[in-house]
């Protein structure tokens, strides 16, 4: 079985986000180290791009913050090398295409591989455009993860039957950031996804409070947090403590 | 092209650039349009009303004018210009969002949002939208709401809300992702009506139809007046709409040289440039696969222009599958070249040109004289100058009260 799959078999699995070099390189080897010791079954390490089109404010501020501090792709790798040095925490990457693409595909996916990435998550390359890219995710054991979103509908079962490690199901309209409310579509749509693959679902996309995860854990096999770990290691707070709280709620 | 893109199964793509890179929220919502787009684009009441709208309202078609003086100045090639600053709000974004407006009126829409950078889109998108009773919301980066506050001032009193967009380099490439990403956010009752031939499909092919009504008269006008085809077409591009209209009737023509012009900014080998064509490179962003300037990670390089029209760092497509399979040439004009085709298209020929087009006249002035007499030249003329008066004036060091 898939490895990043293997992961959801007997728990649901808590998946924080961070950006890499947000604020510099030690905090973020750092960061990835704390979640991975306080309950982090996957870290998704984003990799700043000057236009994040997927993402709201508080990760924008942190590409930016990471931009002031210099990165790069090669930095964002030597990041997951130095990390690797501590922990077999399973990573993946949230990259938009062209970071991937200018770099070629194919060499990116070797270094993921090289690196022990599991999967990669690319906001903007839609099902239809993915088949340049999956040539070499394929090749180099690396899964494609697809999302899903509320407005998906038509395109749930095509994607569903395309997953590989998990899906990421997105909790709502918009781009992230927290939210309050989620898409009434998220139980319906699961249901439809469970009809046509066993590969997990986790949400993302809002979450923030430890009731929320908790809620949103019991209709999937997993939840991602981003924008809530990118504020609270902007504003300094207790990241141990938070990855812990959310790990032991779901 | 138009028969390629026919029989080619990638049909989203023009050559290997294009596609549908974008977020899976809204693939669904792009579906429909791209539906609805197929479905009407041949529907006989939709092109009837399309006309009706573009004749009696938008003032089409728009003249083919000889332009006497600068042509004897030159002393060259005979030059035209192809008048789209004569159009109902000023300028060719007009031709474009009717027809993307009446899409959206037939799906059932009632909010058109749009992005904007020099104003003119934003204007012609508040313009319909208050045409047709609907809601309007406008992005326009902060550096642009600055340098053309008498369009803002104009949305507004159309009725549209602008929003200035404070994120990036605050100019149009920040405000498509900002109007982006307001689309993601609310689909069902909005229509993103894109201003230039960029984006995801459907949007350049959508923009190229609707702009080609230029090519389509123009074709026309030049064989009455001249009883042949022109020996080039020259228009400026930004994300490239007014040049992609100019030149679709003529690509088949394959002795009718293309030339699409470039912002170069403060010159093509600064960085401060906008010329995507010379300088850029392949990349994915804005849903499209196409040229970009980009650094060697990936991320889009901040931009540069005179021109709030022209400082973008991508470019349609079609133009960048043009310009590989050399179809269409495209080149840089500066800054300067431009503000300096402003002043003499305004003192030769009477005519106070948008800057964005004045990139074009620029390269006329270059060009023509390099033509025998007996050759003709089509520009467009994108858009009037009014908005650029005070900005043009501040740039020559004189400051005037708007
Ligand atoms: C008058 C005018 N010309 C040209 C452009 C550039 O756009 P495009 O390349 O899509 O024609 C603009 C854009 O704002 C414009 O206002």
């Amino acid at each position: 079985m898939n490895k990043l799959q293997k992961i959801f078999e007997n728990k649901k699995a808590f998946i924080p986000f961070v950006v890499a070099d947000d604020p510099d390189f030690e905090t973020t080897v750092q960061n990835i180290l704390t979640l991975a010791d306080n309950g982090a079954n996957i870290v998704e390490l984003g990799i700043p791009f000057s236009d994040p089109v997927a993402d709201g404010p508080v990760i924008q501020a942190a590409d930016l913050r990471a931009f002031k501090a210099g990165v790069n792709v090669n930095l964002v790798f030597d990041i997951v090398e130095k990390a690797r040095e501590s922990t077999n925490v399973p990573i993946v990457f949230l990259t938009y295409t062209n970071i991937a693409f200018k770099f070629g595909y194919e060499a990116f996916c070797k270094k993921c591989h090289e690196l022990n990435i599991d999967g990669l998550v690319v906001p903007d390359l839609p099902l239809e455009e993915q088949g340049d890219l999956k040539k070499y995710t394929d090749k180099y054991n690396i899964s494609l993860i697809q999302l899903i979103a509320p407005t998906s509908d038509e395109r749930i079962i095509k994607i569903a039957k395309a997953a590989q490690g998990f899906i990421y199901m997105v909790s709502s309209m918009g781009v992230t950031g927290k939210r309050e409310d989620f898409s009434n579509e998220l139980s319906p749509t699961i249901k439809r996804i469970k009809e046509v693959t066993d590969v997990p679902v986790a949400i993302g996309f809002g979450i923030h409070s430890v009731q929320q995860a908790k809620d949103l854990s019991e209709l999937a096999d997993g939840i991602i947090i981003g924008s809530a770990i990118v504020d609270l290691i902007n504003k300094g707070e207790d990241l141990a403590e938070y990855a812990n709280k959310i790990s032991t709620a779901i | 092209m138009k028969e390629m893109q026919k029989t080619d199964p990638k049909s989203r793509y023009y050559g290997e650039f294009g596609g549908q890179f974008i977020p899976e929220t809204l693939m669904t919502e792009l579906n429909k349009v791209s539906a609805a787009y197929d479905k009407y684009k041949t529907d006989p009441d939709f092109l009837e009303e399309l006309k009706t709208l573009l004749n009696d309202y938008a003032n089409r078609p728009s003249l083919l004018y000889y332009a006497k003086n600068m042509t004897e100045d030159l002393g060259g090639a005979k030059v035209y210009f192809k008048r789209e600053d004569l159009n109902h709000t000023g300028a060719h974004k007009i031709n474009n969002v009717i027809g993307q407006a009446l899409i959206a009126k037939r799906m059932g829409k009632t909010r058109l949002i749009a992005e904007t950078g020099a104003g003119q889109h934003g204007v012609a998108t508040a313009t319909i939208a208050a045409l047709f009773g609907m809601e309007c919301e406008i992005y326009m980066g902060k550096m642009d709401t600055d340098r053309q506050k008498l369009n803002v001032y104009r949305m507004e009193l159309l009725g549209a809300k602008v929003h200035p967009v404070t994120t990036g380099s605050m100019v149009l490439k920040d405000a498509v992702n900002a109007t982006l990403q307001a689309w993601t956010q609310r689909v069902d009752d909005t229509f993103y009506v894109l201003g230039s031939a960029v984006g995801p499909y459907p949007f350049p092919e959508m923009v190229h139809d609707f702009q080609s009504v230029i090519s389509k008269e123009s074709k026309r006008q030049i064989l009455d007046v001249e009883g042949r085809l022109p020996d080039a077409v020259v228009a400026c591009v930004g994300g490239g709409s007014n040049a992609i209209g100019s030149f679709a009737e003529y690509i088949a023509d394959g002795d009718v040289k293309l030339i699409g012009c470039e912002a170069a900014g403060k010159g093509v080998d600064t960085d401060q440039t906008a010329a995507t064509i010379e300088r850029g490179s392949t990349g994915i962003f804005h849903g499209m696969k196409s040229l970009f300037l980009q650094n060697n990670d990936g991320q889009i390089d901040k931009v540069y222009s005179i021109s709030a029209g022209l400082d973008y760092p991508g470019v349609g497509p079609e133009h960048a599958h043009l310009a590989i399979t050399k179809r269409a040439k495209y080149v840089g004009i500066t800054d300067d070249e431009a503000v300096d085709a402003f002043e003499y298209i305004a003192k030769t020929e009477g005519i106070i040109a948008a800057i964005e087009s004045c990139h074009a006249v620029a390269y006329v002035e270059k060009l023509a004289p390099t033509m025998s007499k007996d050759k003709i030249i089509i520009c467009t003329l994108s858009g009037r100058g009014d908005k650029d008066v005070a900005s043009i004036a501040k740039y020559r060091g004189r400051d005037i009260d708007e």
